[in-house]
């Protein structure tokens, strides 16, 4: 190859912000070709994609609270990720945050217990970080890798939502569907911002990207983590230990997954179902690279990505079939990620590159 | 009630459901071998089964349908390839990105094959092992991708083992540092066995689309790329257990399937865990024993390789 | 060749002159949760918004969006339909009811419809179909031309209960000896799964298969195998001679009927539960190797149904385990199919 990509010793400012919009300009013209190709309006159709979602009070309340969920997964996964700990299974932690909030909320049904939903996110948060603390009991007990595990238990908590909203908490009066009751009004999140669905969860977002900011750049354990990620061998010199490393990534995670499932049942969607995250836990795992593992990156990446969620499901009113939409969506993924190269290396001719180093 | 007939029908159908998921696995343990992680198992088989099903339909032969099967998932499979060889990104960021591209990709193009009837890939009879007694009649009944995908298990265990690509490719996957100072390409190397993942994992989609349900339908391989990165760690990187592994799994599930129809009644989430439940304990079994788990897994693997001069 | 420019322009006219054709075209909003291109449930309704376009024409203009089942989608994209000018709205799974309800109760001048749930409101009407009445009749097809059935089902809920049931009583009124099988997958989409298990069905000897499930897999295994299968919606394209007859969803008729009350503005909330008499829910034609005198014992009882003077559950309605569930002569209430949790005298197995 002619040409060979140089690391950067600092991220290039001009790439920082140009990369990512150089890739949201080259998958508008590959969506303007497409949605040409299919006998759709292009500029209705992006305009439906990218400026329709967010144009109201409402939508712009939609684009928050689906940001929501992929920036607190997000940051989780961010931390884990800086020390080489792949907790990928942060959708079924979000199940088991949404079973355990839900559990409470439902058995809490009806008492006027004041606050409910307080302890319906904390039960939720336990009930992640339990879920996330099998993986990380398995890597460092048994050594077993993380990535399998954690993945593998996403199905089963799938199962285990399935198996509770078909049997022990299905709505007693509901017909034999499969889904909880209604929650009462104490457990459902206080609203944030009236005539929409924002809840008071979406607070937050905001402390979390402060307070992951604050552990990443002004703690000990902050660089404990990044060193025991980038030379786990002078980690172990220094007397870091991993075990810690990979207990603290999954319990944060497994946390923020949890209260995010909770507050998704006891926030928008008001009961248990069996399906209750459109992915939420996957997504958050680009949203975590395409935010570089910084705390800013990912709440950036997470609206982005929020966006073309919801543009995904706007574009179909305007009879885009949902592959064309998700054939987009799979198109803008691999362009950010692409072009997230020019952010971190240079790229340079060969000879060049031998004359300036001879 | 359970007699030799409804045995042998249980083996059959167990090494059909067995079957896509030895070519998927078979990829993905090559891929692995080498050091990287595609999770986008799930998308490559999406777009095999899609370009399958449309030659199958419009040639009705199935060589071919397959080859091009196996093209159309080796060549999803090269985006994972380059953003990850080459552009750097994150192996288990870019694995899900070609799971959505996939899903989408096989949609788009699938639109003008859905609602379609086709004739499938009909069993033949094995010569000499349908003359067995007893057990003959499973082999009357099987068509010839079952074999292949014996066959290309016996393949890439011999020559994972016995050579020297198998020895490069496993050095690659070892410790890329040492291969890429010891003069080996390494990306070149990832690369291939990208691109080798890729194609089983189109085989085995086309699998379904042609032999199965021959038929089209979005999304209709339904988690079974998943089941495949599953099975790869259950067979702990070891082609024959891989077989072994989907068998089990494809008996277990049509055993349960059976075990309904005659009066047994477990609820059907508790035995969907159990696959993903046992391969836990099976990675944990292999694991605890730190030098069992070395010598079974890439030391590589998920690792990122960047050439240094 | 034209020039982008022009592409655009001309896409854009298009888009203007089929706006200024009518005067305000009523915009209808259809929310499915599964692809249309399963074959199945939403496949159906999407059948029916179809014949909605075509019964109206430029007087109205449709759009769906995919793939909505339950989580905080579903209320935001019927919020969106709603926020957008639509003036009714049809959410065709149980998932979409209480979002459905929500986003009602603030928009009290639009139309909604949900199709299976059971909360009503003034501008919230929901709608289903007596299934049943054809399962039973597909069941009799079933009793004729074979002595045991084997089902594909998704989940022991009540509606898959009442399927199952008429069906296997539709069998056994014209064969006593009838027996049903059933196979439980937990999803209503898995071709693959769908196809072991109806295979597993055929290799235990059942002679006709059924499914709850929304793929074609089902048809294909008894087409493969020789024998026969009653398909959920017309798949006779899969069996040409395995497809003996199928249930249809005809939801066509009633959403062109909610479409004229919207347009003329008598539109109200109201509470359907129709089946054959209201040509909400029909059967497929017969296969050719159907005898003269099966069809036209199943067309005199679909018209005995389509007339009131028979209903599937009437008793001496007895379940499994022989307790008597209907007293004979009587009808039972709408309360009790609802939640149907009982297999009747026939099915083979117990609930899981």
């Amino acid at each position: 190859m002619p040409l060979r990509l140089v690391p950067r010793l600092a991220p290039s400012r001009l790439a920082l912000y140009g990369a990512p919009l150089l890739a949201v300009a080259a998958t508008v013209v590959f969506g303007y070709v497409l949605f040409l190709a299919i006998g759709r309006d292009p500029l209705t159709a992006l305009h439906a994609y990218f400026i329709a979602p967010v144009n109201s009070r409402f939508g712009l309340s939609e684009w928050l609270l689906t940001a929501l969920p992929l920036t607190l997964i997000g940051l989780g996964l961010a931390v884990g990720f800086r020390a080489n700990v792949w907790n990928i299974g942060a959708e079924g932690q979000l199940l088991l945050g949404a079973i355990g909030g839900g559990a409470v909320a439902l058995a809490l049904w009806r008492e006027g217990v004041p606050g409910t939903f307080l302890l319906v996110c904390i039960a939720g948060a336990l009930a992640g970080m339990a879920w996330a603390a099998i993986p990380a009991f398995l890597r460092t007990r048994f050594n077993a890798n993380e990535i399998l595990t954690s993945l593998m238990l996403i199905y089963v908590a799938d199962q285990l939502l399935g198996y509770l909203v078909h049997g022990a908490l299905r709505n007693p009066q509901g017909f034999g569907f499969p889904e909880s009751r209604l929650f009462s009004a104490e457990a459902i999140m206080p609203n944030l911002l009236s005539g929409t669905r924002l809840h008071v969860g979406w607070l937050l977002v905001p402390l979390a990207v402060l307070a992951m900011w604050f552990l990443m750049s002004r703690t000990v354990t902050g660089f404990r983590l990044q060193v025991s990620g980038e030379a786990a061998g002078a980690a172990a010199y220094a007397g870091f230990s991993q075990k810690r490393m990979v207990w603290l990534s999954f319990l944060l995670t497994g946390g923020l997954a949890g209260v995010v499932g909770a507050m998704e049942v006891a926030g928008p969607v008001g009961q248990l179902l069996p399906e209750i995250s459109p992915g939420y836990g996957f997504a958050a795992i680009i949203v975590a690279f395409l935010g570089r593992l910084s705390p800013v990156g990912v709440l950036l990446a997470a609206h982005l990505l929020a966006l073309i969620l919801i543009g995904g499901e706007n574009v179909q009113m305007l009879g885009v079939p949902v592959a064309v939409a998700q054939l987009f969506q799979g198109v803008l993924l691999v362009a950010l990620l692409a072009s997230d190269v020019l952010v971190r290396y240079r790229v340079v001719r060969l000879g060049r590159l031998g004359r300036g180093s001879a | 009630m359970i007699d030799t007939a409804l045995v042998l029908a249980i083996l059959v159908s167990a090494l059909r459901t067995a079957t896509p998921l030895i070519f998927a696995a078979l990829g993905e343990l090559v891929v692995e071998k080498s050091g990287c992680v595609n999770l986008g198992v799930e998308g490559m088989m999406l777009v095999g089964a899609v370009a399958g099903f449309a030659i199958g339909l419009t040639t009705g032969n199935f060589a071919l349908a397959f080859l091009v099967g196996a093209l159309a998932g080796a060549a999803l499979s090269l985006v994972y390839g380059v953003l990850v060889l080459f552009l750097m990104v994150n192996q288990y960021a870019a694995g899900l990105a070609l799971t959505i591209l996939g899903g989408g990709a096989s949609a788009f193009w699938g639109q003008r094959w859905q609602g379609q009837n086709m004739r499938g890939l009909q069993p033949v009879e094995m010569p000499g092992l349908s003359q067995l007694p007893v057990v003959g009649s499973v082999f009357t009944r099987l068509d010839i991708m079952v074999y292949v995908a014996l066959a290309a298990a016996a393949l890439i265990a011999w020559a994972l083992l016995r050579t020297r690509l198998g020895l490069v490719l496993r050095a690659v996957g070892e410790n890329h540092d040492s291969a890429h100072a010891l003069g080996f390409s390494v990306i070149r190397v990832r690369f291939a066995a990208i691109a080798f993942g890729g194609a089983m994992a189109g085989i085995g989609g086309a699998y379904l689309s042609c032999v199965i349900t021959p038929l089209w339908i979005e999304g209709m391989t339904a988690g079974r790329g998943w089941i495949a990165v599953a099975l790869v760690v259950f067979a702990t990187w070891k082609p024959g257990r891989v077989v072994l592994g989907a068998w089990l799994f494809g008996l277990v599930s049509v055993m349960q399937i059976h075990g309904q129809g005659l009066g047994l009644a477990v609820p059907s989430h508790i035995l969907a865990m159990l696959p993903y439940l046992v391969t836990i304990l099976v990675l944990v079994l292999i694991s605890r024993d730190a030098t069992r788990i070395r010598l079974a897994a890439p030391g590589s693997l998920g690792k990122a390789f960047r050439p240094t001069a | 060749m034209p020039t982008r420019r022009t592409l655009i322009a001309a896409a854009l006219g298009l888009g203007l002159a089929g706006a200024a054709a009518a005067d305000e075209p009523l915009k209808i909003g259809f929310v499915y949760s599964s692809l249309i291109g399963d074959a199945g449930w939403t496949y159906q309704h999407d059948l029916g918004r179809l014949m909605v376009e075509e019964a109206f024409g430029d007087r109205v203009e449709t759009a769906y969006v995919e793939s909505i089942d339950g989580g905080a989608d579903a209320e935001r994209v019927i919020r969106q339909f709603a926020s957008q000018g639509y003036g009714l709205i049809f959410g065709t799974s149980f998932n979409h009811m209480n979002p459905m309800a929500r986003v009602a109760a603030q928009f009290p001048d639009i139309a909604f419809e949900h199709a299976t749930g059971y909360t009503q409101d003034t501008n919230l009407a929901i709608y289903h179909t007596r299934a049943y009445e054809s399962r039973y009749l597909v069941g009799m097809v079933a009793g004729m031309m074979g002595d045991s059935m084997g089902v594909v089902a998704s989940y022991p809920i009540p509606e898959v209960l009442r399927g199952i049931n008429a069906m296997t009583l539709g069998a056994r009124s014209v064969n006593p000896n009838f027996t049903t099988r059933v196979v439980w997958i937990s999803t209503w989409f898995d071709p693959g799964l769908e196809r072991t298990a109806a295979d597993a069905l055929l290799d235990q000897g059942v002679d006709v298969l059924a499914h709850f499930t929304d793929s074609p897999a089902v048809v294909q295994a008894a087409e493969d195998r020789g024998k026969h299968v009653v398909a959920l919606g017309d798949m006779a394209q899969y069996g040409e001679t395995s497809h003996l007859t199928a249930l249809v969803y005809n939801w066509g008729p009633y959403y062109v009927e909610r479409t004229q009350m919207v347009l003329d503005g008598t539109w109200e909330t109201a509470n359907t539960w129709e089946g054959i008499s209201a040509d909400m829910m029909t059967i497929a034609p017969f296969a050719d190797s159907v005898p003269q005198e099966v069809r036209d014992m199943v067309m005199a009882k679909k018209a005995e149904i389509g007339a009131s003077e028979f209903h599937p559950f009437q008793g001496p309605l007895v379940a499994q385990d022989g307790s008597t569930k209907v007293p004979v002569g009587e009808i039972p209430d709408d309360m009790m199919l609802l939640s149907m949790d009982f297999y009747v005298e026939g099915v083979e197995g117990s609930l899981p």
